[in-house]
């Protein structure tokens, strides 16, 4: 197990940004109604942190599925974008999504990956993509063309610019920091649920 | 394109009724992971154009799609075999029933009725168990007679009632030669 090297990727060029930060400059884009599905712990923690937009869904469990439920949010919701927000140990879980979602040419879901490396809620244990495993060139290979690493803060706008005016899929990976996430989400499944439905009972 | 003539009912094969019992409770989002038994219902799906038929990986990305796609108004349904339904219970624990979404399941039942193997037999004997532990309305469809009331009554129910719901395909219908 030594020497363990990744293929070369914009992986290592991309700047080490903040969990926070790059959702606050993403949410400060939605004006559309757009639906955002924010994967378990952190992920959804920071969402709920930057303002509880009623089109957001927080998940209590279920690790992997967060690209798997915006993607039936997207399909029976054609006309409205829709964001999935996924850590990188999550998406490890269900990598065979990304082909789901690729085969069927979805216009209208962004994948956004927050891929610190770690386990960051349970220790900060190692995920695979701290050695030898490169999450947008699985995403490519799996048949999502349009899947970038973001530079930095201001290509990560330019990104999810084009998210909200292009067709997908889109596939955004970023790599963050182990800051701890600013707010914790409450945990009323049913009072999430609901809000969100009456959220997108509504026209985008 | 319900019929109320008894005897063209009778001639229909068990998934021509899956079918129409579908389309009559307006769910047209189909997930699967194949199975033999299920081949021809999925055939039958894929060829009519009201359905939206997806094959993803796993079957726990089947269920997360459904559910993302029900909290936005479009019904689904996840079908798949015995030792599938075996890798569900985290989704089912942590999704469906804590945010009281009626995922609703068929589950083509292998493991028992004359299994050659050895491993089916005995993840199906986690299955109700599973269902039960959880709290989840499931029912065995064992005759052809039986299966446009249990599949429509257990679609009305769970959308009805907010609650998962799991139509078991046993080997009495799908199997038996008359």
């Amino acid at each position: 197990m030594t020497n363990l090297t990744r293929p070369f990727s914009a992986r290592e060029n991309t700047l080490i940004m903040n969990r926070f930060d790059l959702t606050k400059r993403l949410v400060s884009k939605l004006h559309a109604k757009e639906a955002v599905i924010g994967g378990i712990g952190n992920n959804n923690f920071d969402l709920w942190a930057n303002g509880q937009r009623p089109e957001n869904f927080y998940m209590l469990g279920s690790m992997g599925l967060t690209i798997p439920i915006a993607f039936g949010v997207a399909l029976a919701q054609p006309e409205r974008r829709v964001f999935a927000l996924e850590g990188d140990g999550s998406l490890l879980m269900q990598l065979g999504a990304l082909g789901t979602v690729a085969r069927s040419s979805i216009k209208n879901l962004t994948m956004i990956i927050f891929d610190n490396g770690m386990y960051q809620i349970t220790g900060k244990q190692p995920t695979l993509t701290n050695s030898c495993v490169d999450l947008v060139s699985i995403a490519q290979g799996s048949g999502i063309t349009q899947s970038y690493w973001a530079k930095d803060e201001a290509h990560f706008e330019q990104l999810i610019d084009e998210a909200l005016t292009k067709d997908g899929p889109h596939f955004i990976a970023t790599r963050i920091d182990d800051k701890t996430p600013v707010a914790s989400t409450d945990r009323d499944p049913v009072k999430i649920r609901l809000g969100f439905m009456q959220a997108l009972s509504l026209h985008p | 394109m319900t019929t109320d003539n008894p005897t063209k009912a009778k001639q229909e094969a068990w998934y021509e009724i899956v079918l129409r019992v579908l389309k009559s409770n307006d769910v047209s989002l189909i997930t699967y992971v194949p199975d033999k038994v299920l081949a021809p219902l999925i055939k039958a799906l894929h060829a009519d154009p009201y359905f939206t038929v997806i094959a993803p990986a796993r079957e726990e990305e089947a269920i997360g799609i459904i559910a993302g796609s029900y909290m936005a108004g479009l019904r689904g349904i996840t079908l798949m075999q015995t030792s599938g339904f075996a890798t569900l219970a985290n989704v089912l624990a942590s999704l469906a029933v804590p945010f009281q979404i009626p995922v609703l399941m068929m589950i083509s039942e292998r493991g028992t009725l004359g299994e050659f193997q050895v491993g089916q037999a005995i993840v199906c004997r986690t299955m109700r168990p599973v269902l039960d532990t959880l709290g989840i309305e499931n029912y065995a469809i064992e005759r052809l007679n039986d299966v446009e009331f249990i599949v429509d009554s257990m679609i009305k129910q769970a959308f009805a009632t907010q609650a998962p719901a799991a139509m078991i395909l046993s080997p009495l219908l799908t199997k038996r030669s008359v």
